[in-house]
């Protein structure tokens, strides 16, 4: 049994399906009030870890603890401190927002009133607010995904599960997620979040696991996984085959490590450690030696570049969706996108 | 609160949130109310001829109490229907990570149907007086005449959710839910009387709670027990003596045995 410092925790958890390890023995604990971020490419076995975590998938072998309660034994105890968005919006399409929060909330047990108030408290935070009383079968792929958000935290659980709530939205729905998430945080909440995005986790995490087929590969915080990765690389294009050598000098200055240089494409990387502020100083002193740029840019680590380094593989993307309940599903979420 | 009260909570907040669904899709209603209609003026006229034995509107009177049966016993393909097309969206992984009882999903989508049945039994009463059909017994009879009928439209419900659930997609629920639905309610003394079967039809059908929902509602609405066909002999044995008691023993023992079932099945399909 895990102590109150510790909001989730699972022990070797392995689930089979035919045969595919959809989970391979994972482990995984999150202290109370921490983000961990569930990173891995599709089919890696996110969704099967969220969904045994909350209760609606047993696992074929291994313990898990949510909240002190024992998943397996006391499934009920676990739903009534968790609040769950999952990888596909979980809204009643001909009831409008206001109507599938306040159905929520009375399901949680609240009162008619509680319910109701509830429901227009999160449909103002969530800005749904015009549309509260349209079904939501017309709405966006990013407000329903909001709604749903919304439904995970009806009750105010103390450990929020969020299975990739940032995939197929716009990037001001990201940003608008992402300042959610912080508000939890915030609050103290303790989350659980899915993503096949390094920025995402690193953004939202205090630390990460990443997972491929079932196995957890990695796990840390961002900085010790970027750094694993090589960190950020800062990339120079001379217009000038001649100025290689200064701008050479100059990403060395700036830059961690030895700048490389290719003659042919006239360009010159180097690791650093700030980014931006690397980039910036870089084009700084080579315009100060009027030196001319063709291109600069910087290329943070993505997931590929985790996989590439932790793997020495690129990351196999299952074709998205496979089997035939989820398919349907799938085209629906297409449909409203 | 007690479990069976926070269930019953819960199972009430899940039918409000099905018949929304049928107000906002009133679509589903015209199906329920149709199929019925059809029923009762293709019996009525293309059959009540032949089958009168002269007096087209005694059949009448005998078919009202088979197309009551019927379409109770069609609740069943509805709640097939429904229950598959729930468990294929998005909203019943919502239910399954709330702090809810199981039962209530099916509570709740049981009791939804049963409230659309009902809405069918009112259109059907009124076609069924258009064609002639009139309530001969006391109000206390007829009150229990429909009782009856609700009764057993629950019951179905049970036995169509759980195949509704086993159909595994809404596509194999459309014909799954209906294609049983055409023996049991054909083979019976819901169109014909019984009488007038071969064996081993006859015996099937004296047993068929559909034959006992028919003759039970005939006899609490004061209606003929077989229409007057020459030749034809009037029913007899104990379950058209008693009818009201079999059938309710009938629907009893459908419930019994296939809410235990249906929620068993819940639990499975819902943790897969
Ligand atoms: N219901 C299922 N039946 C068969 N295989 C499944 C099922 N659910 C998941 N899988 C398989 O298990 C693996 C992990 O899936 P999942 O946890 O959904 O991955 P992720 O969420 O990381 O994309 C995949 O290979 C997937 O195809
Ligand atoms: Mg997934």
């Amino acid at each position: 049994m895990p102590s109150s410092e510790v909001a989730v925790r699972a022990e070797a958890l392995v689930k089979t399906y035919g045969s595919t390890r959809a989970l391979d023995g994972v482990d995984l604990e999150i202290p109370t009030g921490q983000v961990l971020g569930l990173l891995g490419p599709n089919g890696a076995g996110k969704t099967t870890t969220v969904r045994i975590l909350t209760t609606l998938l047993r696992p074929d072998s291994g313990r898990a603890w949510v909240a002190g309660h024992d998943v397996l034994a006391d499934p009920d105890a676990v739903r009534r401190s968790i609040g769950l968005s999952g990888q596909y919006a979980a809204v009643d399409e001909n009831l409008t927002a206001l109507e599938n929060l306040y159905m929520v909330g009375r399901l949680y047990g609240k009162s008619r009133a509680d319910s109701r108030a509830r429901a227009r408290e999160l449909v103002d935070r969530f800005d749904l607010t015009e549309a509260a009383d349209r079904p939501s079968k017309g709405y966006s792929g990013g407000m329903r995904r909001r709604l749903d958000l919304a439904g995970a935290l009806v009750a105010s659980p103390s450990v929020v599960v969020l299975d990739e709530p940032t995939t197929g939205l716009d990037p001001r729905g990201r940003l608008d997620t992402w300042e959610v998430i912080g508000e939890l945080v915030t609050a103290g909440t303790t989350v659980l979040l899915t993503t096949q995005y390094l920025e995402e986790a690193d953004q939202l995490a205090n630390s990460m696991m990443v997972i491929d087929r079932g196995k957890v590969i990695a796990s840390g915080t961002a900085d010790q996984l970027k750094r694993e990765v090589g960190g950020e690389r800062l990339e120079i294009v001379a217009t000038d085959a001649a100025d290689l050598p200064a701008v050479r000098t100059a990403l060395a200055e700036v830059g961690s490590g030895e700048p490389t240089v290719d003659e042919h494409l006239r360009k010159v990387e180097v690791h650093v450690d700030a980014g931006s502020k690397a980039l910036m100083e870089a084009l700084r002193r080579l315009d100060s030696q009027d030196i001319a740029v063709h291109d600069a840019a910087l290329h943070r680590p993505t997931l590929d570049d985790v996989f590439l380094s932790l793997t020495g593989h690129v990351a196999e993307q299952e074709p998205e969706e496979p089997a035939d309940k989820k398919g349907k599903r799938a085209k629906k979420k297409g449909a409203s996108a | 609160m007690t479990t069976l009260a926070q269930g019953l909570s819960h199972g009430g907040v899940i039918t409000w949130r099905n018949l929304t669904n049928v107000r906002r899709n009133p679509e589903l209603l015209l199906a329920a109310t149709l199929q019925p209609i059809m029923f009762v003026l293709l019996f009525a006229f293309v059959f009540g001829g032949s089958m009168g034995g002269g007096q087209p509107e005694v059949y009448r009177e005998f078919l009202m109490g088979g197309i009551f049966a019927q379409t109770v016993a069609f609740n069943s393909a509805y709640t097939t229907i429904g229950m598959a097309n729930d468990l294929q969206k998005g909203i019943i992984d919502r239910f399954r990570s709330l702090p809810m009882s199981r039962a209530a999903v099916l509570f709740g989508r049981t009791a939804a149907d049963l409230a659309v049945t009902g809405v069918g039994l009112v259109v059907m009463s009124l076609c069924g007086l258009l064609v002639g059909w009139r309530i001969e017994s006391s109000f206390g009879e007829a009150v229990l005449g429909f009782a009856v009928l609700f009764l057993f439209g629950f019951a179905m419900s049970w036995i169509g959710a759980l195949i509704g659930m086993a159909a595994g997609s809404v596509e194999v629920a459309q014909s799954a839910g209906f294609i049983w639905m055409f023996p049991v309610t054909f083979i019976s003394s819901a169109f014909v009387p019984q009488t007038s079967l071969p064996q081993p039809l006859k015996a099937f059908a004296d047993w068929n709670p559909v034959t006992a929902i028919a003759n039970a509602s005939r006899e609490l609405f004061g209606n003929p027990m077989s229409p007057p066909i020459p030749n034809i002999p009037e029913p007899h044995g104990w379950p058209v003596e008693n009818a009201a008691l079999y059938s309710i023993i009938c629907s009893v023992t459908i419930i019994a045995v296939f809410a235990p079932l249906a929620v068993a099945k819940y639990r499975k399909v819902a943790s897969k």
